[in-house]
């Protein structure tokens, strides 16, 4: 039962999944999992062998060893379930001709006993999920199980890591945190692609702000792939390739070329401004979670920060950020803009380990509960120590504060009263800050949406978050592949919730802007400037790309869309009558 | 039950068929392998077409035999008969199913 396919015969695979950077990469596959572990293809010398296929006779034993102890731990517990999975994990290690299949591949290919492993462990396990049988499909899972273990024991203290990398990449893994992600170095990790994911998951967000082409929710790519495969990125269409033909590859690399000249050419309007045919000035705002991210978006040729978000200070660590560490990345990002405005968006956190971990009983319906602001309003030291910090910073340059998910005026209020509060305890310490500082807020709900006109009294902006709008108006997990293509900003629904929002804005003379994910999208663009919006807030790689949008459009244009749009009853109509406006506009970006 | 000699070995083979419910699954699966391992003999299953190491967990577990299935059991070796009797024992056991004591 010879699976494992020679070099010559390897397959060519077509994975589809979610575009969430663009960009075009070709490149080696590095794989790694949750645990980091890089599983390098390594040819070895035909004097190595012996050596190789001793290293998996040892994993193996020890791997054993180490599973017999554990299920000994075990023993007297209420664990007989994870007796029976020790035990079967264990027949597995004892189980000699899956011994014989690795050092078979050790002794046939020239490899290390690691790749050998995982080649043949990984092999097994996607014979196993292709199984129509259910229980035999779930062993994949203890597969997998199996392949850490064995692994562990190959590469014990000299586990590679993602950081000293010294050729070109693409990373694949089965997910990947936020922390593993901000870690690439770009020079090197030249595309990204994952099983699990979606769009608006950091990582996905911070490969974006990398510039680096991504994509996910492939699901079952890592199954595919092996350390050293060739793989094409396609972070446009959301298309991965594993060991690509000939043909596919000169298609891609010219490809690429048409790709890269697009950028140039997107880079050259860097540094003209966003001003429509007809002299319509739009402001270009750029979204971020980290301070590094700051210096690209003024690359880019952002006029500002119109999302500063704040929960990576909350994530990256096991204890509370205390009023020093936020105060420290603010000041990192407000330096790099010096006059240009930021706004910093208060703790946004929600259905997450970290509020999650501070309840007694898990809630029900994290995504409606006690998140976000709310949270901030119940744990108010926690809240002041964020305020403290924006505040001490707003002297440092033009520094606003936004409060998220606010539904109401009276948590607004709430908000405003503790912001006071800590003015107030500055005062008393002699601690500057800037008085007048801008206060905005999120309009995410349905229930501000509806009510903007009141809201809009006692702030002095708004920005319009139109994911959530989307998923609350609509009533869709955006995350759930069962409903997500019900999730569009293109429905009438959405589409006269923003109109509303907007007017109210103009009414009572305050700013607004969009920070939403169609803030980033072409096809919108038109119909976000019709319906009067003048600022947008974007992901930083896509400015270019939208300027190049407004500084191609006249707003007459604009308006006679918004028109039409608002006056569509369906999300298909819509969504279709926008690509074709802007494919006429702009033919090459789509 | 059909015997053969060859050379020093004796050659037995069976027919089973797996009669509980959720056929050959994790626990049975264990037992069958468990129990086979303490024989000498060489001890194959077939299911159709296909033949397996009946020592090999991981063999048995792609086997995917369901209720119903038969398998015909092959040992080939100087305990070929008891070996032969005691998989039979256990297939066709009521408490096939049990947890692994």
């Amino acid at each position: 039962m010879h699976i494992l396919q020679d070099k010559e015969n390897e397959t060519m695979e077509i994975k589809k999944g979610i575009a969430v950077s663009p960009g075009i990469s070709i490149a080696k596959a590095l794989l790694i999992d949750s645990e980091d572990y890089r599983i390098p293809r390594r040819q070895i010398k035909p004097s190595q062998r012996m050596t190789e296929i001793q290293r998996v006779r040892n994993a193996f034993k020890d791997a054993g060893n180490e599973l017999t102890r554990l299920e000994a731990a075990h023993d007297h517990a209420e664990g007989s379930k994870i007796k029976d999975i020790f035990a079967v994990h264990l027949r597995y290690l004892r189980d000699r001709s899956l011994r014989k299949r690795v050092t078979d591949v050790v002794q046939s290919d020239l490899v290390t006993a690691e790749f050998a492993v995982s080649s043949v462990l990984r092999d097994i396990a996607a014979h196993f999920k292709k199984q129509k049988d259910v229980y035999i499909s779930e062993r994949a899972a203890d597969i997998y199980d199996i392949e850490r273990r064995l692994l562990k024991q190959l590469l014990g203290r000299k586990r590679e890591d993602v950081g000293h990398l010294t050729e070109e990449v693409v990373v694949v893994a089965r997910e990947l945190s936020p922390t593993q992600t901000a870690g690439f170095n770009r020079e090197f990790v030249k595309g990204i692609a994952s099983d699990a994911g979606g769009r608006t998951s950091h990582a996905a967000i911070i490969a974006r702000s990398l510039g680096i082409p991504a994509v996910v929710a492939l699901e079952d790519l890592t199954e595919y792939v092996r350390g050293g495969d060739a793989v094409i990125v396609d972070g446009n269409r959301g298309i991965v390739i594993v060991n690509p033909d000939d043909q596919t590859i000169r298609q891609y690399e010219e490809y690429s070329r048409e790709f890269i000249q697009l950028e140039h050419r997107l880079d050259t309007i860097r540094q003209k401004p966003a001003v429509t045919r007809d002299g319509a000035r739009v402001t270009l705002l750029g979204n971020i979670e980290f301070p590094d991210e700051a210096e690209i978006v003024l690359q880019k040729g952002g006029d500002g920060i119109g999302l500063y978000r704040t929960e990576f200070l909350y994530l990256n660590t096991d204890r509370e950020p205390t009023e020093q560490d936020h105060y420290e990345a603010y000041a990192k990002t407000v330096r790099v803009f010096d006059k240009k405005p930021i706004v910093i968006r208060t703790m946004d956190l929600g259905a997450d380990k970290y509020t999650q971990s501070k309840r007694f009983a898990p809630e029900p319906n994290p995504f409606l509960g006690l998140r976000s602001i709310r949270f901030c309003l119940q744990n108010l030291s926690l809240f002041k120590k964020q305020l403290r910090a924006i505040l001490r910073v707003s002297v440092l340059g033009d520094v606003k504060i936004m409060f998220p998910l606010i539904t109401n005026r009276q948590e607004l209020m709430q908000a405003k009263m503790i912001l006071h509060d800590v003015m107030e305890d500055l005062d008393e310490e002699s601690i500057p800050y800037h008085r007048d500082i801008d206060v905005g807020i999120m309009i995410e709900t349905p229930s501000a949406a509806l009510t903007a006109f009141s809201l809009a009294r006692d702030v002095d902006f708004f920005s319009i978050g139109t994911n959530d709008l989307t998923q609350y108006t609509l009533a869709v997990d955006r995350g759930n592949e069962l409903v997500s293509p019900l999730y569009s900003t293109a429905d009438p629904a959405v589409l006269r919730l923003l109109r509303t929002v907007i007017q109210d804005a103009h009414k009572a003379q305050i700013h607004l802007s969009v920070c939403g994910e169609v803030a980033s999208e072409p096809e919108y663009v038109m119909l976000l400037l019709g319906l009067g919006v003048r600022t947008l807030s974007l992901t930083s790689p896509m400015i270019p790309e939208i300027k190049q949008m407004i500084r191609s459009v006249t707003t007459k244009d604009c308006n006679e869309v918004a028109r039409k749009v608002l006056s569509m009853d369906s999300e298909r109509h819509i969504s279709s009558y926008l690509r074709n406006a802007a494919r006429k506009i702009l033919p090459e970006a789509f | 039950m059909t015997e053969e000699d060859t050379l020093e070995n004796d050659v037995v083979e069976a027919e089973l068929e797996i009669r509980n419910e959720h056929g050959l699954h994790m626990r049975p699966a264990m037992r069958f392998v468990e129990m086979a391992s303490r024989f000498e003999s060489d001890i194959t299953v077939s299911s159709g077409q296909t033949v397996i190491d009946g020592k090999s967990i991981m063999q048995i577990t792609t086997l995917a035999a369901t209720c119903g299935t038969k398998l015909t059991i092959k040992a080939e070796g100087p305990d070929a008969r008891e070996a032969v009797e005691a998989l039979r024992e256990l297939v066709e056991a009521e408490d096939f199913d049990e947890p692994i004591s």
